[in-house]
């Protein structure tokens, strides 16, 4: 299908939708009545046709508000896209998947014609058509990492792989949930998560580690992490969050299904051919409260994870203070009929709301 | 007694040894303030096993608030070479310089503050020594070197929490989130989204 | 997203290729050179990446690793080289016997467990025999990326040296080349002490020289970090001996000359490897009961793993008693 682009802001008059297409193919996380930690890894070959999983890199309805968001992010602060030297070459393996993929799975979107190293790409969308001899930094407006994923949706880890560890040695990090590269660029993978709680206890992020480090060229990865955000607020970076942080308390009972979203991260894992590096894209979906609840699965179900969550959960995902609001919305969304496994909405089979 | 026992925390925040003499031919030692203690100790324990590690030793030392206690005791302790300086920045250039033509296998014990610790260690990584081999030991001060997430600015000696930036002025909340890279630990606006609702400083770890 | 996430499957991705050239180097080495049916370039590898080759030997599937010691940018050719082994268990003599150009063959996907460290000032590598091949690659990236190296090269002799006069020719200064029937040595000593900070080290070649290099750079204030070795080891023939896999439900005979591994395979069983020679950690397996010995011959499991008989890897390790029983 060709898609329609929204023109819509993630800021200020905050006009961000979703039209029903987007809604149907929202990447609901859960898929059963409660949430803990787990390394929830597949391969990412692929999915139902239409869904968010289907291609590498999947472009819906609000790229270019979202590439428009991004530019807006790094020209008022340029710290939040870095690279070590030494990341370079990852940078390039990067672009080059990246053009390929899009190239492949948009033909009428993008094209990348290569003839050599020299190479042309054109991105239809943003109305760039740009020729340049691929591994020659000199050729491109931006280092090559930078260059490509102002131009991807989502943000990108990239980790040097080595002293068995992963390290996040660069990215292009824009629409995080609340971390900060610049403080984090050069840890390794149990720094830079040490702030979670409970998972490192559990032994999540020892499985997680060995996991990423074993995936291998040619067999890409995923997994589904999820938070919550007041207000389709792309960049709830720490750095701004002096700015941002006051609308978590603007939430009333009146406004919540409107204001309250719920933050969606499909993360995919590539290893990267020439570097050995591992690319790490944070694809972040966002979904209001009330455009959820029409699949009456989704709202018996968000209900009772919200409602079940562990303390720690909810406090550390910044939204404790939020809780007993938003329990008192989604309630009336539950009426406590059972629902099918799997992350699907399930429309046709699942019962209408009986209340 | 300048030690102090750091209650266990989360992954990124540094945990420190204590210096013990390792076999090499050059040996870098920075120290500041009571961290002259853990020289001292080291010295003691080499002279045991290995006499000749303080005439391969280049020490590098900044009293701060101690003044002459503790220097007429390590330049007692013979090292090859000997320097006494104001502030870290002021021994920064003199420590790139040994860097620049120093090889591997070069050994190098840092001891005292975390800010000096900390700052030594991220310009020792910068230079090609993977912060594994470097050997650390806490002395003195608790005060935490903090990096204000929103400005970037730096607040040196912190000691309460929370503080004041000493940059942009918002008021910041102590994390035990630690960077080698920035040599500092993150602080956090404390009050933005109860905005004025700032609670009384606390002295770390009280 | 399903509930239940797919089981990893077992070895990288496959590529099928036609075997474009087959040159002997010299009396025990062999180069093969590989090209894809269809003309198309192959995924870009990281230098010190290996593949495992797949050779169905009357009836029997041989799965031997190698590492890619062709130029990694280019795509339109891999090339291994191989040391034929006389007293191995027959891998190396297959490829040197029966493989010819034109053949068929199929390969997995690059996988490094030897990877160049990028943040290097400067790359000392050190080869021994057959060794050297990783190291072709990773100086033909490291030239393109216009980094510092040297490399120093120990060989028998001169009619050995695998590559040696090429590589002498090619980088005049940079290859030191060392002849045991001389009697010449790599000076390792004076070569440690005169890096400049952040120089990496690299070793490969047999299990005595690599030991020594990790000792000689320990003994010398290196770093661990800044010292890298891999080694593949070819599984080790022994006493068959019977184990019983509960979680396929049944009970199998691993033959003299063949790997747990590989009678799992036979038999049918789903088992995850990577690099099949006890470095990649992928074939870990945990064991449920044993009476008798292990015989451990990897390089994954830590120490007090190997002695606690709790874990297995069974791509070079075997078992020696009355009962074993895995988690497989």
């Amino acid at each position: 299908m060709t898609i329609q682009f929204n023109d819509e802001t993630f800021r200020d008059d905050y006009s961000f939708r979703n039209s029903p297409w987007a809604i149907k193919r929202f990447p609901f996380p859960f898929h059963e009545d409660s949430y803990m930690y787990s390394v929830n890894m597949e391969q990412h070959r692929g999915g139902p046709a239409g869904s968010v999983f289907e291609k590498r890199f999947d472009v819906d309805e609000h790229y270019i508000s979202e590439m428009r968001d991004r530019a807006i992010v790094l020209a008022e602060d340029p710290l939040r896209c870095q690279s070590l030297p030494h990341m370079t070459l990852a940078g390039w393996d990067l672009l080059e998947l990246i053009m390929v993929s899009k190239s492949e799975d948009y033909p009428d979107l993008f094209q990348l014609y290569r003839d050599g190293n020299r190479w042309r790409w054109v991105n239809k969308p943003l109305g760039i058509d740009d020729s340049f001899t691929f591994m020659d930094e000199t050729t491109l407006p931006h280092g090559p990492m930078e260059y490509i994923t102002r131009q991807t949706q989502g943000d990108f880890a990239v980790l040097d792989q080595r002293d068995d560890n992963l390290w996040m040695d660069a990215g292009m990090i824009t629409t995080q949930a609340d971390w900060s590269l610049d403080f984090d660029i050069g840890m390794n993978f149990f720094e830079w998560h040490a702030p979670v709680p409970l998972a490192h206890e559990m032994g999540i992020f020892k499985r997680a580690l060995k996991f990423l480090m074993n995936v291998q060229q040619g067999a890409p990865a995923r997994r589904l992490n999820w938070t919550m955000t007041v207000n389709p607020l792309l960049d709830t970076s720490p750095e701004n969050y002096h700015k941002w942080g006051i609308q978590k308390t603007e939430l009333t009972a009146e406004n919540i299904g409107a204001k309250q979203h719920l933050r969606v991260e499909l993360q995919t894992f590539y290893r990267l051919p020439r570097s050995n590096a591992l690319v790490f894209p944070i694809r972040c979906y966002l979904i209001a409260f009330q455009d959820l609840v029409t699949m009456p699965k989704w709202g018996r179900r968000l209900h009772r994870v919200i409602r079940d969550l562990p303390e720690e959960l909810a406090t550390y995902k910044g939204f404790i203070a939020n809780r007993p609001l938003m329990l008192e919305y989604l309630s009336r969304f539950d009426d406590g009929l059972p629902t099918s496994p799997g992350v699907w909405a399930d429309l046709e089979t699942e019962p209408p709301l009986q209340k | 007694m300048s030690k102090f026992q750091f209650p266990q925390s989360i992954a990124s925040r540094p945990v420190y040894g204590t210096l013990a003499p390792r076999p090499g031919k050059a040996h870098l030692m920075m120290a500041d303030a009571e961290g002259a203690e853990a020289l001292l100790d080291l010295a003691a324990q080499a002279g045991a096993r290995d006499s000749g590690l303080m005439a391969k030793a280049h020490i590098l030392y900044l009293p701060r608030q101690t003044g002459e206690a503790f220097v007429d005791r390590l330049r007692a302790l013979n090292p090859a070479q000997f320097y006494v300086g104001p502030s870290f920045d002021a021994a920064l250039p003199r420590l790139r310089r040994v860097l620049s033509d120093a090889h591997m296998g070069l050994q190098v014990y840092l001891a005292g503050t975390e800010g000096l610790i900390g700052r030594a260690a991220a310009e020792l990584a910068a230079a090609g020594i993977p912060v594994g081999s470097v050997q650390t030991e806490h002395r003195g001060s608790v005060a935490r070197r903090m990096q204000c997430v929103h400005c970037k600015g730096i607040t040196e000696d912190v000691i309460t929490d929370p503080f004041v930036c000493a940059h942009c002025g918002l008021n910041l909340f102590v994390r035990d989130h630690y960077s080698r890279r920035l040599a500092a630990f993150q602080g956090v606006c404390i009050d933005a989204e109860d905005p004025g609702n700032v609670p009384e400083p606390v002295e770390l770890y009280r | 997203m399903s509930a239940a996430p797919q089981k990893a499957k077992a070895g990288a991705e496959k590529i099928d290729v036609v075997v474009s050239a087959v040159v002997p180097i010299n009396e025990l080495v062999t180069r093969f050179e590989f090209q894809r049916p269809d003309g198309a370039p192959f995924p870009p590898f990281s230098a010190g990446a290996h593949t495992v080759v797949e050779m169905k030997d009357k009836g029997r599937t041989r799965l031997n690793p190698y590492s890619l010691m062709s130029d990694p940018a280019d795509a339109g050719t891999y090339a291994i080289s191989v040391r034929r082994d006389d007293q191995g268990r027959g891998g190396s003599l297959y490829l040197h016997r029966h493989v010819k150009p034109g053949d068929r063959l199929t390969i997995t996907y690059p996988v490094n467990l030897f990877p160049v460290d990028l943040r290097g000032r400067k790359h000392v590598f050190l080869a021994g025999g057959i060794g050297i091949t990783p190291f072709l690659a990773m100086i033909a990236q490291l030239e393109t990326l216009g980094a510092r190296w040297e490399l120093h090269y120990s060989v028998r002799n001169e009619a050995l040296g695998t590559y040696a006069d090429q590589l002498t020719a090619r980088h005049p200064g940079k290859v030191h080349v060392y002849y045991d029937d001389r009697k010449q040595a790599i000076p390792l000593g004076d070569l440690l002490d005169g890096q400049p900070l952040g120089t990496h080290v690299y070793v490969c070649g047999p299990k005595g020289m690599i030991d020594w290099v990790h000792r000689t750079a320990a003994d010398h204030g290196w770093p661990d970090a800044h010292v890298h070795s891999e080694e593949f080891l070819a599984p080790q023939p022994g006493k068959p001996f019977e184990v019983r896999l509960c979680k396929s439900d049944m009970t199998i005979l691993v033959g003299e000359n063949e790997s747990l591994l590989e009678a799992m395979e036979r038999c049918g069983v789903e088992a995850p490897f990577l690099c099949r020679g006890g470095a990649c950690g992928q074939c870990e397996t945990d064991v449920v009961e044993h009476d008798g010995t292990f015989i451990h011959r990897d390089h994954w499991l830590e120490e007090d793993q190997q002695a606690s008989g709790t874990k297995i890897m069974p791509c070079v390790s075997r078992f020696v008693g009355k009962a074993l029983v895995l988690d497989r």
